[in-house]
């Protein structure tokens, strides 16, 4: 097991430098850069700018800056924020956190709607509850998470004033008082990136499970005279959850993207706002690391499912 | 066992689908998805009055008419007015244009160069298919909103001065949207080569002296079109959604180009005054995307062999 993991480790890496030449590829062809302002305005000389241009690099060809700004990275060297005065990954370490706690609380809520629910689904299928249950998830889906979070900010904050619609990182309150805010608070944006993801993925069980339900084997375990529920959870989930696992990590760059714009709508202070407001700031520096950042968490995740897929399939650890 | 085939359906039925041309078929079978049937009536409907409507509701989408600022929908106003008093109804039949045709041209991007990248792919043996294929990895493994979000910000000021501030827009959504979804097809157009190259009647093809250019138009492709189709179907909605996320960010088109997603995103600071400024364009986007999905829904089901209809 440990050699199966440490070979998906090795074989992460050439992804994940093969994503940041992505990146810096598009950073080098976009037009303009850092220094362009400057060469506009009339009280800087044009040997300060074009030697401010020469000090950090800017002449030398696309691939030495690269490797010095894969160097600086590796380094831990992220930059430094134009707009907040700050390093970089001082920056990114105060957010990633809260980030990664709505995001992970939202995939979880979605396995506990999606599993069961396919589940049920697919051990009748074409009954009721799987058509009501299909079609849930097809609005599920298709309702844009946008859309859903002014929805239940509408419903929720402005009609019954309920829940907060403003996320903060800085309650006041302590003791049981915090817990009880700190859930209040995310109640929302957790619901609205489940309920979304949990749309597609009770499709996808539904129809792995399907597919399982109708093996010999179930069949063999089934006459054999064991309980349904055994039958459900040792025999088909855990075989009908292979496939599952590589949808969901597929899944995973859209999922980073829905927390983006959940993260601007409830004004959640994650990296996906982060990214929003140096957007509008012309805050390059940050932009570059919070993309890096997401295609890393990617990666990472991708990562996960692979050694999720190993445990739930004997066969692919030991080859 | 439901979804799969009994042989003896089959045979019953040979006589008449022999009469019907594949196209036929196709139809035949989807009409019998009730809902996306149904679907496909709404969408035809949307379509219709997005693209007529201007003609029919003439009032101008930037009159500003402070004297009916944020009114609910009224007779004058239909759909209600916005924070400057212009009347959404012609707002949202021009945005409308722009969300779906958005949607179908990031979709033919998507489509040709995933079905191109796929076809190469699965024909060529070797370095060129691990090539490919490890590339199309790499960009399913890219976080793709912040990567669309990061090339609007750096190359947007460039294309507005290029070819103008609409156009320039357009095409850089259309062309960013469809190069970051094309890579689904080009597995799917690739698994499905795979097997089919290997297939008789292409041996057969082969046999008979067809060139490889003629065994893939004539021979593969036409047989490996079935998904593809489903596939692009489904990817018309999600770059509608792409497109509208942008603008919802505030990042896509500018605010005098009312899309769907600009006029939410307009909307969303004023919703405890004026809910129908957001939900009208929310429903439609969510409306659209949803029939959409049906509609690819029924496909799948029309083409799926397996499948007895």
């Amino acid at each position: 097991m440990s050699r199966y993991i440490l070979r998906r480790i090795l074989i992460a890496i050439p992804s994940l430098l093969g994503i940041s030449l992505v990146l810096f590829t598009i950073l080098a062809l976009a037009p303009g850069d850092p220094f362009s302002e400057m060469t506009s305005n009339p009280n800087i000389p044009r040997e300060v700018a074009e030697a401010l241009r020469e000090k950090f690099g800017l002449n030398d060809p696309v691939l030495v800056r690269y490797w010095h700004w894969l160097w600086a990275m590796l380094h831990g060297d992220w930059g430094f924020s134009f707009v907040s005065r700050l390093d970089v990954d001082l920056l990114i370490k105060q957010r990633v956190g809260t980030s990664l706690l709505v995001i992970g609380s939202s995939q979880l809520l979605a396995l506990c709607i999606a599993i069961p629910i396919g589940v049920i689904a697919a051990s009748r299928p074409y009954s009721i509850f799987d058509q009501i249950a299909n079609s849930l998830a097809f609005i599920g889906f298709s309702l844009p998470t946008f859309f859903t979070g002014i929805l239940f900010i509408l419903f929720f904050s402005i009609y019954l004033n309920w829940l907060p619609f403003v996320y903060r990182a800085d309650l006041s309150s302590t003791g049981l008082q915090l817990v009880w805010d700190q859930i209040k608070q995310m109640i929302m944006p957790v619901a609205v990136l489940g309920l979304f993801q949990a749309g597609s993925w009770t499709r996808y069980v539904r129809s792995a499970v399907l597919d399982v339900i109708r093996l010999d084997y179930v069949t063999t375990a089934r006459s054999k005279g064991l309980p349904k529920k055994n039958i459900m959870t040792k025999h088909v989930l855990r075989n009908a959850l292979i496939p599952v696992i590589t949808l969901v990590a597929l899944q995973m760059p859209a999922i980073f993207g829905g927390a983006i714009v959940t993260e601007q709508i409830f004004r959640i202070p994650g990296i996906g706002s982060l990214l929003i407001s140096s957007m509008l700031a012309n805050d390059t520096p940050v932009i570059m690391a919070v993309t890096f950042v997401f295609s890393a968490l990617v990666i990472a995740s991708n990562l996960l499912a692979d050694i999720i897929y190993g445990w739930l399939d004997p066969r692919i650890s030991y080859s | 066992m439901a979804g799969s085939t009994p042989a003896s359906l089959t045979v019953d039925r040979a006589k008449t689908a022999q009469s019907l041309t594949p196209g036929q078929e196709t139809w035949r079978r989807f009409k019998r998805h009730r809902l996306a049937l149904v679907c496909l009536v709404v969408l035809t409907l949307i379509v219709f009055t997005v693209m007529l409507g201007p003609l029919l509701w003439q009032v101008p989408i930037n009159d500003i008419d402070f004297s009916a600022t944020l009114s609910p929908p009224s007779f004058k106003h239909p759909l209600g007015t916005d924070d400057l008093g212009q009347d959404l109804l012609a707002r949202m039949l021009y945005g409308g244009r722009i969300s779906l045709a958005v949607g179908l041209v990031a979709m033919l991007i998507a489509m040709s160069f995933g079905v191109v990248v796929g076809a190469v792919a699965g024909m060529s043996r070797g370095t060129l298919d691990i090539a490919l294929m490890w590339l199309t990895d790499l960009f399913l493994s890219l976080p793709q909103l912040p990567l669309l979000l990061l090339i609007f910000y750096l190359f947007n000021d460039t294309l507005k001065k290029w070819v103008g501030v609409e156009m320039g827009i357009f095409i850089l959504v259309v062309v960013v949207i469809g190069g970051l979804r094309w890579m689904p097809v080009a597995r799917l157009v690739r698994a499905q080569f795979l097997t089919l190259r290997e297939k008789e009647f292409v041996e057969a093809a082969r046999a008979l002296g067809a060139s490889r250019w003629r065994q893939v138009t004539k021979h593969i492709l036409p047989n490996a079109i079935g998904p593809v189709i489903v596939a692009a179907t489904i990817d018309v909605a999600a770059a509608i959604i792409a497109e509208s996320t942008l603008s919802f960010l505030g990042l896509g088109f500018p605010p005098d180009v009312p899309t769907w997603g600009r006029i939410l995103f307009d909307a969303k600071d004023q919703m405890d005054v004026a809910p129908h400024w957001a939900l009208a364009p929310g429903l439609l986007i969510f409306v659209t995307v949803l029939t959409i999905n049906y509609i690819g829904d029924g496909l799948r089901d029309a083409y799926d062999p397996r499948r007895v209809i």
